[in-house]
């Protein structure tokens, strides 16, 4: 596809600016790697970037510029062409980082091989991976497939689809412009305050409670951690990764204080 | 339906008439009471907010089950919800059964359970002026902390009343 894949637009907003929001949910400081002769294109420039500081071709240019740039802390990279990457698949990554690996990766569902760019990297892998390019190597995946990274299976297969040509971009569009799922929500004591209403009913794209949670505790700075709290869908129990349905009425409960 | 809310005081006497029955020989009820010191805070008031929706089917699940593990005759639950003074009643338990033993056992087992699984808050005032959410506020700061079991972590937390034991007609 002859475009740039970053500025594709999926309910009017580019790819871009999705990746960035998704990531900024789940990281502390979120990152636009751009080659230099992109710090002015107007896809990128609103955000915070880092400028290619080392000479590569591709993806391991910036991998290897954001450890030049902060090498004491793990990346979370993200490619700018995955329109289906959700909340749940970030959720799910960052619960299963393995530190002590160079990598925490999802296992693509097409060949079995390692995804570097929907990925946790560690600090730990920069002077390995300069190595590895120093000896002639340009390829993050196979990198992490000759240094080893931990592997998730991916809960959605689709979730890291990408889209290279024009009919995969319709295909992504048709199925993302479908209406974003409403539910309603009843907030309880502290969470009710917190949230500063007792119920909403509101539209997402989180597909599960777990994601649910996340979105709404990045939009009210709640105070309790998932694991603290219990949830509910439609008056019963629920685990956290049940699939939720349009209408369904959620809520999550905080550590009870009865009798 | 074994497990009920209320927003005004509990009638303890109705609560009672209705687990009288002639082949039962012993009763047992509990009463939790909103008491004026937790945590070394002096406490002036209580709001207590519930689920009442899903509290109301996991209480009875809680009342059911007791009936299964111990052989009682009839039991009953009441919560209160809204805002409690000191010295009102929170919560009330009554059982009767043929003997005292299992009545005894069956009350402890329904009061132990409810503060654990059903969805009830409650929010203390202070006479600092301050409030917060018992099990809540202090868990926030330190997230490691599962409310699954919040005896065994701050055993201070689980209990806010006097408690106390009535018994009639012991067998």
């Amino acid at each position: 596809m002859n475009r740039d894949k970053a500025a594709l637009k999926y309910h009017g907003k580019t790819q871009l600016d999705r990746a960035y929001e998704l990531a900024s949910r789940h990281v502390a400081n979120v990152f636009v790697s751009v080659r230099a002769d992109q710090t002015l294109d107007p896809t990128r420039a609103q955000r915070p970037m880092i400028v290619d500081s080392v000479a590569a071709e591709g993806p391991i240019a910036g991998i290897r510029s954001a450890f030049a740039a902060h090498p004491k802390v793990a990346w979370l990279v993200l490619a700018c062409d995955l329109p289906y990457l959700s909340d749940d698949a970030l959720d799910y990554l960052l619960r299963r980082r393995d530190a002590a690996a160079f990598a925490t990766a999802y296992r693509s569902a097409h060949d079995g091989l390692p995804e570097p760019l929907c990925a946790i990297w560690e600090s730990s892998a920069a002077e390995t991976l300069a190595d590895y390019q120093a000896g002639g190597g340009h390829c993050p995946r196979k990198f992490l497939i000759r240094h080893g990274a931990r592997l998730l299976e991916l809960q959605d297969t689709r979730a890291l689809e990408n889209v290279n040509t024009p009919e995969e971009y319709r295909q992504a569009i048709a199925t993302l412009d479908k209406a974003p799922m409403q539910l309603k929500i009843q907030y309880y004591a502290l969470m009710r305050e917190q949230a500063g209403r007792s119920e909403e009913t509101l539209e997402t794209s989180a597909s599960t409670p777990a994601g649910l949670y996340q979105e709404l505790a990045a939009r009210y700075g709640f105070t309790l951690s998932r694991d603290q709290l219990k949830v509910a869908v439609n008056s019963e129990f629920s685990d956290w990764s049940r699939k939720l349905n349009v209408g369904d009425a959620v809520v999550f409960i905080p550590p009870v204080a009865g009798g | 339906m074994h497990f009920r809310f209320t927003e005004r005081a509990i009638d303890t006497e109705s609560a009672r008439r209705e687990l009288q029955t002639s082949s039962a020989g012993g009763y047992v009820s509990f009463e939790g009471w909103v008491r004026d010191l937790n945590e070394g805070q002096e406490v002036t008031r209580l709001e207590y907010e519930a689920f009442q929706e899903l509290a109301v089917k996991e209480g009875d699940r809680i009342v059911a089950e007791a009936r299964r593990r111990f052989p009682v005759k009839l039991a009953l639950c009441i919560h209160r919800v809204g805002s409690l003074e000191l010295g009102d009643m929170a919560v009330w338990v009554g059982v009767s059964s043929v003997h005292r033993g299992e009545a005894f056992d069956a009350c402890r087992f329904i009061i132990d359970e409810v503060k654990h699984r059903v969805p009830i808050w409650k929010k203390e005032h202070y006479r600092s002026g301050d409030s917060g959410w018992v099990n809540c506020e202090r868990c926030a700061a330190a997230p490691q902390h599962s409310h699954m079991e919040p005896e065994h972590a701050e055993p201070e937390l689980a209990e806010r009343h006097h408690d106390r034991v009535a018994v009639s007609n012991p067998k």
